[in-house]
């Protein structure tokens, strides 16, 4: 029998607490989990530095992959299977590219891309196409197969209707997240009816379009989006810490440059602190190594980089304030010069965060927006945007909300053992006392 | 200011530089094609319908107009509707408190302002794929970008306007 239809003897499944069990019959499927490269995803926290707020939020991306995996699973074998339009050849591609679509992000990926200048996207790519287990599970199913997987992880797939299985305003990765962040941060957002859902979706050439009738459970899944964005991913503490471990990878990175002599030689950054990193090095990252290098960076020469470390690891955050950039850039300059005065770096203790978010946009015709909408089959047939049917969704659509953070150390500013005045006038422009 | 608001700083910067963009599209694909150009834009960009495209960037535009640092004008052209982005006066003082440099980039941008969107969403997917070799990005672009109708001379006049661009940026 060929590989790609290889079934295990006796189905697997995982205790799963969002969605029961997940069930593998598919020996590749199998295969791919036990690859090095899927199991290090189990060391790398799906939520980054959230666990600092909600201290329940301590799952993996391995949790989820494995979630996206079974909610593709249903939508084929109980959903799709049968379909004049739904091509069964296209299942396993699916459960594969829906298994492997967070495979290249590494330790705190969003501050780590931006400080070392990465893109997870890029290392989802060469894992799956270099030289790797994972390419080889993939290629006994066939030579192209490995890039069929990157392409519908790329969107570069011409085969739309499997990308938007994916990765769309409605897919298998926003449901399971939603629901799975709900769970393990213990919030009462993110719940929706996702069995209803699932048993509306109907494929089409290029796109899932919903049955009218599960309209209502589409409200609802936009509306958890909207409040789990806001109420829990840019929750302002979580904020304050991705903003000081941006600033510990910065701080090294700078000292690395300077010819800096670490007391605790951070030889898995050398690659990262150079830009020549390679796909070896990138795999062996994970949560585990970043956190031991702060742990021994608490007790380095460099002030900045100790101070840094020793706020993450215990804790003691910056605080925040209000910031409307538009009518405060110029409060923030002087700020920046006060901050210099008083002897504490602006550039590491006086950051600027912005959030924002856009719950539900749609494609306009003859507008230059780039967001597939989600499409209704009504009773008549006729496919309509949701938003034309739905108010709730037209009161929210195209709305962007944005939200502008100001964060400093409270502590160092309270200090007054040196440089009073200058504190002080600090505190009044804060507005802390 | 130093890095505060320095990403903001930068896309001021290029609007400064290309004096006017019509069009988010080929807003979109500038910027896009400056960062392959290695000019150190920070927003990340995939895959969408036009080629290369950044949330992060359409995310930034919308906030520098909403600070008053970017006038956006909407206009009525045939069938669909474009934007027209210039610097205001306070996005001018802005950037006079910044301490951004890119050399080069103005000559690069101007030179991309004179192509028009379809021409940039070419050359920027052309870009997204440059690490296969010319006959599978061609294959991609027919493929991909099928309502387009791109010619084969048109994928060699991107190839050639990309070299070119390469030396006027002189990375």
């Amino acid at each position: 029998m060929a590989y790609s239809m290889e079934k295990l003897r006796e189905e697997k499944v995982f205790k799963d607490p969002v969605h029961r069990y997940v069930h593998v019959r598919d020996r590749v499927i199998w295969d791919l989990i036990g690859t090095k490269e899927f199991q290090r995803l189990r060391r790398i926290k799906q939520l980054g530095t959230t666990y600092l707020t909600f201290h329940g939020a301590e799952h993996s991306r391995f949790n989820h992959s494995l979630g996206v995996y079974e909610i593709v699973r249903r939508i084929a074998d109980d959903v799709f299977i049968g379909r004049p339009e739904w091509n069964e050849d296209d299942r396993l591609l699916s459960l594969c590219a829906a298994l492997l679509h967070d495979l290249g992000h590494g330790p705190f990926s969003h501050s780590f891309e931006k400080v070392f200048d990465l893109d997870h996207e890029y290392f989802t790519r060469a894992i799956i196409l270099g030289e790797t287990e994972v390419n080889q599970v993939l290629s006994r199913v066939g030579k192209d197969f490995p890039i069929k997987v990157a392409e519908v992880i790329a969107k570069t797939s011409k085969n739309k209707l499997v990308v938007s299985l994916i990765s769309s305003q409605i897919d298998a990765d926003r449901m399971d997240y939603l629901q799975r962040d709900a769970y393990f941060t213990g919030v009462s957002y993110g719940h929706f009816d996702m069995e209803r859902i699932l048993r509306v979706m109907q494929p089409r050439e290029d796109q899932v379009v919903i049955k009218q009738s599960g309209m209502h459970a589409v409200e609802d899944y936009i509306m958890s989006r909207y409040q789990m964005y806001w109420q829990v991913y840019f929750h302002p503490v979580t904020r304050s810490a991705e903003v000081i471990l941006t600033k510990i990878l910065h701080r090294a990175k700078y000292l690395h440059g300077q010819g800096y002599s670490f007391r605790s030689q951070p030889i898995h950054f050398y690659s990262m602190f150079n830009g020549e990193i390679t796909l070896e090095d990138y795999i062996k990252l994970d949560e585990a190594i970043i956190l031991y290098y702060f742990q021994m960076w608490q007790e380095e020469e460099d002030s900045i980089l100790r101070d840094l470390c020793c706020r993450f690891m215990n804790r003691n955050l910056y605080k925040y304030a209000e910031f409307e950039p538009a009518k405060e850039y110029k409060k923030l300059a002087e700020l920046s010069v006060l901050f210099e005065k008083a002897g504490i770096d602006p550039e590491y203790y006086l950051v600027v965060d912005s959030s924002s978010d856009l719950p539900y946009d749609f494609y306009r015709p003859g507008e230059e927006e780039e967001r597939l909408p989600i499409h209704l089959l009504m009773k008549n047939k006729e496919i309509r945007e949701l938003s034309r049917e739905s108010e709730i969704v037209d009161a929210i659509s195209g709305k962007r909300r944005t939200d502008h953070k100001l964060y400093y150390p409270a502590d160092l500013l309270q200090d007054d053992s040196s440089e009073p005045l200058i504190k002080k006038q600090i505190r009044k422009l804060l507005e802390m006392d | 200011m130093k890095s505060l608001l320095k990403d903001h700083a930068k896309i001021i910067h290029a609007i400064a530089a290309s004096e006017e963009i019509i069009g988010r599209k080929k807003l979109q694909k500038m910027v896009y094609i400056a960062k392959k150009l290695a000019f150190p834009f920070q927003e990340r960009f995939q895959f969408h319908f036009y080629g290369p495209y950044s949330e992060e960037l359409t995310l930034r535009v919308e906030e520098l107009c909403n600070m008053g640092f970017l006038d956006e004008v909407k206009e009525k052209k045939g069938g669909y509707y474009q934007y027209r982005y210039t610097l205001t006066e306070n996005g001018k003082e802005f950037l006079s408190l910044s301490d951004v440099s890119m050399p080069n980039l103005q000559e690069c941008l101007t030179d991309m302002n004179n192509q028009n969107a379809r021409f940039l969403e070419l050359v920027s997917t052309v870009l997204y794929f440059d690490t296969l070799p010319e006959e599978e990005v061609k294959e991609k672009i027919f493929t991909l970008k099928s309502k387009q109708r791109y010619t084969d001379e048109e994928v060699e006049a991107a190839y050639q306007y990309i070299a070119n661009l390469r030396e006027k940026a002189g990375h």
